[in-house]
């Protein structure tokens, strides 16, 4: 075990008491980086180059993080006071904004974009003391759930099977984290994009309440569903992040005025008496059958299945009231309703990129502005912005929005009622949380599903629901499938229940801990 | 059903410029996504159902006030205008705009 392989809260710990420098930990991170994760996406890469290294990064700042590493040994050592991510090394999405970085969006369409300020959770991370690594790849836009859309190449790769995708959107950041490049990441959850990667990796992924957490310096695109959120290898490490991320920022008018409740202290206090429901409406996926567009259901696999079922048998044990059948009857309409809304707040988002003031522009000769337009974003955007953008413009055109982009507001409204219904303090179930599998399967093969935009969609069905109500869910690993690859768990709670969220998984990893499972590593990091 | 015809005149709303494979990819895509959606379109809704525009509800209190409409200096000015694709002193140079002379 490695100094990168450490806790971010042993390692702030260490550094603090001078028991290790912030530079030590960030040369161990460096080399695990240079151990495992071979070239760095690029626009003109391969996809089959080094098929047995990771390639989480897009760009790597290492002498930005050296520069922040020393500046941190130099305030200990003065006896300054540091913050409480002090020389915790963190990667960042490269869909976010940070000061003199190139910001891609995994996109030929900004890649020569370097960004001119930091996005706020990035900057609070780092007036924390954290260390930024750099910027991991994702889905063009964070436009997918495997990371095969991103147009810098070779996309990232599943640590615990390389021929597996890294799930997606936050692909690179859930790769990074489980290799132990980097302790944590930021990533952002627009339909499931840190929960579904982090479950496929094996690491713990939150997704906050809207509002929870600033969008200032996010790259938008669906813009009443994006949330920024932590990815860690540890529950406790979410929470450390979660808190120097959280509040209101006069930046972004949707970061709510809610007081930010301590994350941290509160972990491990007892989880007697909560009540954690269980749906069968979450162990099961709807979805359009290929060619004949008909309706089909299918269980999530036996084997998942069983593994939530032992999770709600654990958290029993630890005194948790397990409540079953617990209905939450719209959630088989999320994926149509998302299909809808994200790709109308996508169309409006990506009008922005026209090549005129930043970003790519075509270099073909041109007659006059529309044809530039034209060019520039039919060579600048990859294929999956463009369909976004399309069926963004169908389906809130004047003749059609009633029928499709209001009614999926609407059908929002459904979604958003079974929740309350559930977690409604004097109502029938009063649930303090929804325990659920965090995706339809676990890990799947590089180029099984990608191509069929309807197939990936429907790869968020357990997880979208919480973003057209806007409420917090996390997903955190409880063991693996036969063939070595992460289940993930998926706890969902009522608006700003973060710290009730992080406290049920505490205490699951607590009854969990002498498990077996847990000594897993990643084959990757088995023989360095 | 998108047609050809149709896909024809989003394409040109979007602007974007596709190569005929591309087309084809995204219009077979289009339609795909649309059956996707009629499941959508054949939910019983009641017509006192209001619309979200998003899930949480941010009442007054929690909501923070939309802040002044102020003018603040940018310390990043040249790095901003170096980004742009074409320019001329400080002026940002675009192909000649599309325009109809009125009479």
């Amino acid at each position: 075990m490695d100094l990168c392989d450490y806790a971010a809260y042993q390692l702030a710990w260490m550094i603090r008491r001078k028991q290790v420098s912030a530079v030590e930990v960030l040369e161990s991170t460096l080399n695990r980086i240079a151990a495992v994760d071979g070239v760095p996406g690029r626009l003109d890469g391969g996809q089959d180059t080094e098929p047995d290294k990771i390639h989480a990064f897009i760009t790597l700042t290492a002498e930005r993080a050296r520069q922040q590493a020393q500046r941190i040994d130099q305030a200990i050592q003065a006896g300054e006071e540091v913050g409480p991510l002090a020389g915790v090394p963190f990667t960042v999405k490269d869909i976010f904004c940070v000061e003199g970085t190139p910001s891609t969006a995994a996109s030929k369409i900004l890649s020569n974009f370097v960004a001119p300020y930091t996005a706020t959770p990035v900057a609070r991370a780092e007036q924390a003391g954290g260390i930024m690594l750099g910027k991991v790849n994702l889905d063009e836009f964070t436009f997918g759930s495997s990371n095969e859309s991103s147009a810098y190449r070779p996309s990232p790769r599943n640590p615990w099977n390389t021929a597996r995708v890294p799930g997606g959107s936050s692909g690179g950041s859930a790769a990074a984290v489980a290799a132990g490049e980097g302790c944590l990441s930021i990533g952002t959850d627009t339909a499931g994009s840190i929960r579904q990667p982090a479950a496929f990796c094996g690491v713990v992924g939150l997704k906050p309440t809207y509002g929870r957490v600033s969008r200032y310096g996010l790259i938008a695109f669906g813009s009443s569903l994006d949330c920024p959120g932590p990815l860690a290898r540890n529950v406790s490490d979410a929470a450390l992040l979660l808190q120097v991320m959280s509040g209101a920022d006069p930046h972004d008018s949707t970061a709510a005025n809610f007081p930010v409740p301590d994350y941290v202290t509160d972990l491990e206090k007892p989880i007697r008496g909560l009540r954690i429901g269980l749906s069968p409406d979450y162990f099961r996926i709807t979805y359009v059958e290929g060619e004949s567009g008909e309706l089909a259901q299918q269980p999530v696999p036996e084997d998942y299945q069983q593994a939530i079922y032992r999770v709600a048998g654990r958290l029993a044990e630890m005194g948790a009231d397990i409540i079953e059948d617990v209905p939450m009857p719209h959630t088989k309409y999320s994926i149509p309703a998302y299909f809808v809304i994200s790709r109308v707040e996508a169309a409006s988002n990506l009008h922005r990129y026209d090549g005129v003031k930043y970003g790519y522009r075509t270099k073909q000769p041109v007659h006059d502005l529309r044809e530039m337009y034209r060019k520039t974003r039919g060579e600048g955007f990859g294929l999956q912005p463009k369909l976004r953008i399309l069926m963004g413009m169908y389906v809130s055109a004047a003749q059609y929005s009633e029928q499709y982009y209001m009614r999926a507001l609407r059908v929002r409204t459904l979604i958003r009622r079974d929740f309350e219904a559930i977690f409604d303090p004097q109502g029938k179930y009063r649930l303090h949380a929804l325990l659920t599998p965090t995706t339809p399967t676990t890990a799947f093969p590089i180029a099984q599903v990608y191509g069929d935009s309807v197939l990936m969609q429907f790869a968020d069905q357990l997880t979208v629901a919480a973003n057209h109500a806007g409420v917090p869910a996390i997903s955190f690993p409880c063991g693996f499938d036969p063939e070595g690859l992460p289940y993930g768990a998926q706890l969902i709670g009522a608006d700003f229940s973060e710290d009730l969220l992080l406290r049920i998984a505490r205490n699951y990893e607590i009854v969990t801990e002498s498990d077996q499972w847990r000594k897993r590593i990643p084959p990757i990091l088995q023989n360095l | 059903m998108i047609t050809p015809e149709l896909f024809d005149h989003l394409v040109e709303l979007a602007a974007l410029e596709l190569s005929p494979t591309e087309a084809e990819y995204l219009r077979q895509q289009l339609n795909n996504q649309l059956k996707a959606l009629q499941e959508l379109v054949a939910i019983p809704l009641q017509e006192s159902i209001p619309p979200a525009l998003h899930g949480v509800s941010f009442p007054a209190e929690i909501r923070p006030p939309i802040r002044e409409d102020e003018w603040l200096p940018s310390s990043q000015v040249e790095a901003i205008l170096k980004q742009a694709p074409e320019l001329d002193e400080r002026y940002i140079v675009v192909p000649d705009i599309p325009h109809q002379d009125l009479e």
